[in-house]
């Protein structure tokens, strides 16, 4: 069956979709991804969707879906590199998709997962520091 | 009819002295036509009603014979849009061809009152199609100025400026409507996408009334961008805008917005890790130590 790959980079993971999304790869997508974020314990989720030409409510909702889970599951997600047409279709269907983080590339979406994770990680050593004194 | 058209073309001249006189005693705008033009067009469309091929009749206006004068009208009304006259001024032109013909049908017809009433009604309806024909003209001619200056002030409108790297500015100015804001909608996500720009910053300055259709083309605007990974930065609201925005109830809480379009480069500035100072004037150093001393 037809899969979307995520790969592992430290405590991030990596997610490109170059193919056109349908609904049950979306789906799909979303098993796989939660699976791998509670396995790996990982801290970010980075998704890019700059090959991505074609979008409608579901993927747009799906995306908004996997952000929130990811949230749950104690990690940050950023999409990157969204197209201006299909920014432009979101909004004209409504959804401003409030609760994603977004970045113009892959680089700047990895920089603010570093930061993001890195200012995460530097509390939870405050309070391990002071637990140790 | 054919006969009219005969008598039409034996009395040439002199229709084109009546006509003229009536011309120049109605209206004339010397001021955008010369008597040398105006003479120049009457004697060709009366030679075109003359100069007719056989066969071609008063009442037939769609027929192939009339077609070099419907196209000589459709010029000079378009030249004459143009040129700024009215369109009565236009359709006057043409309909004061009538008394001028009536005159010449009556000289021909005027022991039969039924034959004479008969080919007034003819001329009444053929004069009266030039003067449609014109007047379409006319507007057409109108049509296609309005549309030229409305993808001139399209094209002018919607300038990306980068105002550093990775901070673009968009001013608008004028009227926006649904057909310019998407124009700017996609020029601005576009200049985003090709400039790596993590800031951009509307300026509306020059936008002097906003309804609620603007606000919420401004708002997806925003929102798009927002999506695609930059921040949106809305300058220069006027205080009758604030008013306008406030008294719409338009949510405007969720963007940044700056007074003048320098605060709003100052904050991307900041954003983006940038910091502008003033370097002192050596000048001012010199001064400063001389002073001290």
């Amino acid at each position: 069956m037809e899969r979307i790959p995520i790969l592992r980079m430290g405590n991030y993971l990596l997610v490109t979709i170059q193919v056109d999304m349908h609904d049950k790869l979306a789906l799909t997508l979303q098993d796989d991804l939660t699976n791998r974020i509670s396995e790996v314990n990982a801290k970010g989720v980075l998704i890019d969707i700059s090959s991505l030409e074609i979008v409608d409510s579901f993927i747009g909702r799906t995306l908004a879906n996997i952000a929130s889970m990811a949230r749950v599951l104690d990690a940050e997600t950023v999409v990157v590199g969204m197209q201006p047409a299909v920014a432009i279709t979101l909004v004209e269907l409504g959804m401003s998709l409030p609760g994603i983080r977004t970045a113009l590339n892959v680089e700047s979406g990895m920089e603010y997962l570093r930061e993001t994770v890195a200012a995460h990680e530097g509390s939870d050593d405050a309070i391990g520091d002071s637990r140790e004194v | 009819m054919s006969k009219l058209l005969g008598e039409i073309q034996k009395n040439h001249d002199s229709l084109l002295q009546d006509w003229l006189k009536r011309l120049k005693s109605t209206v004339q705008r010397h001021d955008l036509i010369t008597d040398q033009e105006l003479e120049a067009q009457a004697s060709e469309i009366v030679a075109l009603i003359a100069d007719v091929p056989g066969g071609t009749t008063l009442d037939d206006f769609t027929g192939e014979g009339w077609q070099p004068l419907k196209a000589m009208l459709a010029n000079i009304s378009v030249s004459r849009a143009t040129a700024g006259f009215t369109p009565s001024e236009t359709a006057i032109f043409i309909l004061s061809l009538k008394p001028s013909l009536f005159a010449i049908a009556r000289q021909q017809r005027s022991n039969n009152a039924d034959e004479l009433f008969s080919e007034v009604l003819a001329i009444n309806e053929f004069v009266d199609k030039l003067a449609l024909h014109t007047t379409d003209s006319y507007i057409h001619g109108r049509d296609q100025i309005i549309r030229r200056q409305q993808e001139e002030m399209l094209e002018l409108s919607t300038p990306v400026v980068t105002l550093w790297d990775g901070i673009v500015a968009l001013p608008l100015i004028g009227t926006l409507d649904s057909a310019r804001t998407q124009v700017v909608m996609e020029s601005l996500l576009q200049a985003i996408v090709q400039t790596n720009s993590r800031f951009a910053i509307i300026d509306i300055t020059g936008v002097s009334t906003v309804d609620t259709l603007v606000a919420q083309h401004l708002l997806k605007t925003i929102t798009a961008a927002r999506l695609m990974g930059a921040e949106c930065i809305i300058s220069g609201i006027r205080p009758q805008i604030a008013q306008t925005i406030v008294h719409l109830g338009i949510n405007l809480q969720d963007v940044i917005t700056k007074s003048r379009l320098a605060d709003a480069f100052r904050l991307a500035l900041e954003r983006s890790g940038r910091k502008v100072v003033r370097i002192d004037k050596p000048n001012d150093g010199n001064a400063a130590n001389s002073r001290g001393v």
